[in-house]
Order: structure tokens, then sequence, then C-alpha cells
């Protein structure tokens, strides 16, 4: 099963530069340890205590992996996965 | 509609349907023209009230300074408050950020720092924070922790919401300070328990991304998850579209993150049609169009459109 995962600048020193890798997983936690099978260190970057890390955003097909599940959340082949750092963004 | 001063015209703003981008006659959608307000758009709501609670509490009194960091719409709408009241006003904004958002600020008679473009709105949070400690007699509202920033659209903007849409069923927004979302959501569920509460955050190109590490991420100290159903992550190329449909097929001419919470309300609108469900969903057109016009986001293909918007703070 693929997913496409998009990684942002900060954590590309774990992927060789790689903006976007690809992982499988039925859900988000089994998909992070995949990654990290082949990318040691990345798991330990998103998660902490079991829990996404708080300045960590995972979209789901655009949508906020905590509201669908958090790190449960269920994958079906085809989905993508975009990992953001949270910042303040643009023009408030 | 008359009123003493600029300012006593704040807020009743309309609510309108879009009859050609709702999918059925039972799922509509409704945009609130917040670009109706005094200096065209939502944050007047939130730059009024903070001003206005800062002077009861004794925060502020004529010849203050106001420090914000902002790079446009928050820094427009304080810099006009300012000037009437007689307090100057200074904004830390990204030095990416568009030519008319400069020249507005400038004409209230703002003052301008820039921060560095890399780190976004990120970076002149923490500028801004640093110019604070170094002047302990200015004021820093600080629109991302004020209290008097959601209190605005609980006060204000949801109440507008539910008179005129009792019906309501979803409300969409920008996700920036969390102002808006937070204050109405809060409360519309106090009135209307299953109603669904969406945020639409803008994703921009990597350079807005590029923090050193990631301790320096930043969630606005008003956000709290458990106001929210969800939140989606949109993208500048689905905003930049969802922008020109609603000009094309509304006669809606609205800014880009407009276009963003379009793309959100479309989706939720989807899925209501999909299960069958009836829905009547409100989202927020937070400013008008004109002060993107510099960006290119309206001209050419919609290809063109976003190359030039990469890197720019486009919401």
């Amino acid at each position: 099963m693929a997913i496409e995962v998009r990684i942002p600048t900060i954590l590309r020193n774990l992927t060789d530069d790689a903006k976007v890798v690809e992982g499988s997983g039925a859900t988000i936690g089994e998909l992070f340890s995949d990654l990290d099978s082949r990318h040691p260190g990345i798991a330990e970057r998103l998660v902490e205590n079991g829990k996404l890390r708080r300045f960590i955003n995972v979209y789901l097909n655009d949508e906020d992996v905590r509201f669908v599940g958090g790190l449960e959340a269920k994958l079906s082949d085809g989905d993508n996965v975009t990992i953001l750092p949270a910042v303040a963004g643009g023009s408030r | 509609m008359r009123y003493d001063s600029l300012l006593d015209s704040l807020g009743g703003t309309p609510l309108v349907g879009l009859p050609r981008l709702s999918p059925s006659p039972g799922v509509r959608l409704w945009a609130k023209l917040e670009d109706r307000n005094p200096t065209g758009s939502i944050k007047d709501r939130a730059a009024f009230f903070m001003i206005e609670q800062a002077e009861k509490d004794g925060l502020l009194s004529p010849g203050c300074t106001i420090l914000e960091p902002t790079s446009g719409n928050t820094g427009i709408s304080l810099a006009m408050v300012a000037k009437l009241r007689g307090y100057r006003m200074v904004c830390v904004m990204p030095e990416n950020t568009s030519a008319e958002r400069k020249q507005l600020l400038a004409m209230w008679g703002a003052e301008v720092h820039f921060s560095d473009a890399a780190g976004g709105s990120n970076e002149a949070v923490r500028v801004a924070k640093e110019m604070a400690a170094a002047n302990p007699d200015w004021v820093m509202l600080y629109q991302y922790g004020n209290p008097a920033n959601a209190r605005a659209h609980y006060e204000t903007t949801g109440p507008e919401l539910l008179a005129d849409l009792p019906e309501i069923t979803h409300f969409v927004a920008g996700l920036g300070t969390t102002g808006t979302l937070m204050g109405v959501g809060r409360y519309l569920r106090e009135h209307k328990p299953d109603v669904r509460i969406v945020a639409a955050e803008p994703r921009y190109g990597e350079l807005v991304y590029g923090l050193r590490n990631i301790d320096e991420g930043f969630v606005p100290e008003l956000y709290d998850e458990s106001v929210l159903t969800t939140r989606f992550s949109v993208p500048s190329d689905a905003a930049l579209k969802r922008t020109r449909e609603l000009l094309v097929q509304e006669g809606i001419f609205a800014g880009i993150s407009t276009g963003g919470a379009l793309h959100a309300a479309l989706g939720m609108a989807r899925k209501a049609e999909r299960e069958g469900q009836t829905a009547d969903i409100a989202f927020v057109i937070a400013d008008a169009g004109w002060k993107y016009l510099s960006t290119g986001a309206y001209e050419g293909t919609l290809e063109e459109a976003e190359e030039r918007l990469e890197d720019q703070l486009w919401a």
C-alpha cells in the first residue's frame, strides 16, 4: 500500500533532501514507523510520548489528522500525507 | 443606515446566498461579507475590541505607542483606529508582503519595521516580542493571544450569523490568529450544539515553513482545538482557483484567503450532498481582492498566477 508523504524542509536532512517519500501502513502511526525504518530518527521528530508533537501538523488528504484519529487515523492506498511545522503563517 | 462615526458602523455585514456555487436547494452556501467593514476586512472587529479593552484596562492613553506583529489586515485596522484615537502605531511585518499593504499602513500613519521573509509571520512575532521587551512602555495588543480578539467575534460576528441564518449547520473560516473561529465557534455551539466549525488553513510555499528547528514552531495562544470540528490545509492553487470561481460565478471579488475558506466550504457541501443531508454553510469573505492585485492573482492563467504567488504571504 503506497502512501505519498510530503516532507518539510526541516526534516529533509533525514530523507537525503527528498521532498516526497513513499511509505506504507494501515494507520498514520504505522506509516511513521515504516518511514523510520528507512529514514532513522524521523519518527522521534514527529511523535513524543505516543502523541504528535505540539509544533508538528500532519494532514491526511489535506485534513488535519488530529481531527480524524491522530496517530490511529486510517490510511488507504493512494492517500497523501503532508507533514508541516506549525507556524504563524501569513498576513494577520 | 446612519452612524455617528466610521467606527460606529463596524460589523453588521451582509450575509449573501451563493445560488450558483450551492450544489442544490437543500445544500446552500452563504457568504459573510466582512470586506464591508470600515477598513475593508474582518480584522476591524478584533482591532476595535482589542483597543477598547486596552483603554478600559488603563493600558492605553492618547500618545501611547501600539506595537503589533502583522503583515496586513490587523495592522491596517489598528492603524486606522490608532489614528482616530491619537496613538502611535508600529507594525512588524515580513518583507514579502504586498505593496498595497505597505502603502495602506503608511497612509494611516503606521511605522513599519520589516522582518526577514524566511519564517513569515513567525519571525515577525519573534521580532515584535523583542521590541516589546526593549520598549516596556509600548503596548503590544498581540492578536494571537488577546482574548478580546476572539470576544469580538463571540459578541458580534457569531450573533449576526445566527440571527441571519438560524438554520446554520456549518461555519467555515480561515485559520490565522484563530480569533474568528474561536469566537464564532463558541457562540454558535452554545446555541446550536450540532453546528460544525471548520477551519481552512492556508498552505504556503516552503519559505514560510523554513524554521531552524521545530521548537521555533508556533501555535496561537487563542487556539483551542476542541472548538473545531475539523481543519483543512488548503494549498495556494486551490485557494486561487476558488477565488476566481467566486468572482466569475457569483460576482464577488474577494481576497485569496477567502478562496481557501470557499474550498473547505465546498468540500463540506459535497459531503452533505453525498450523505443526503441538508446543509446551510456560512463562510467568511475576510476581505476583498484589491490589496492583492499586485500579486498577479487575478491575471493570466491559474498556473501563471500560482507561480507568482509562490513564497508570498497570500492570507
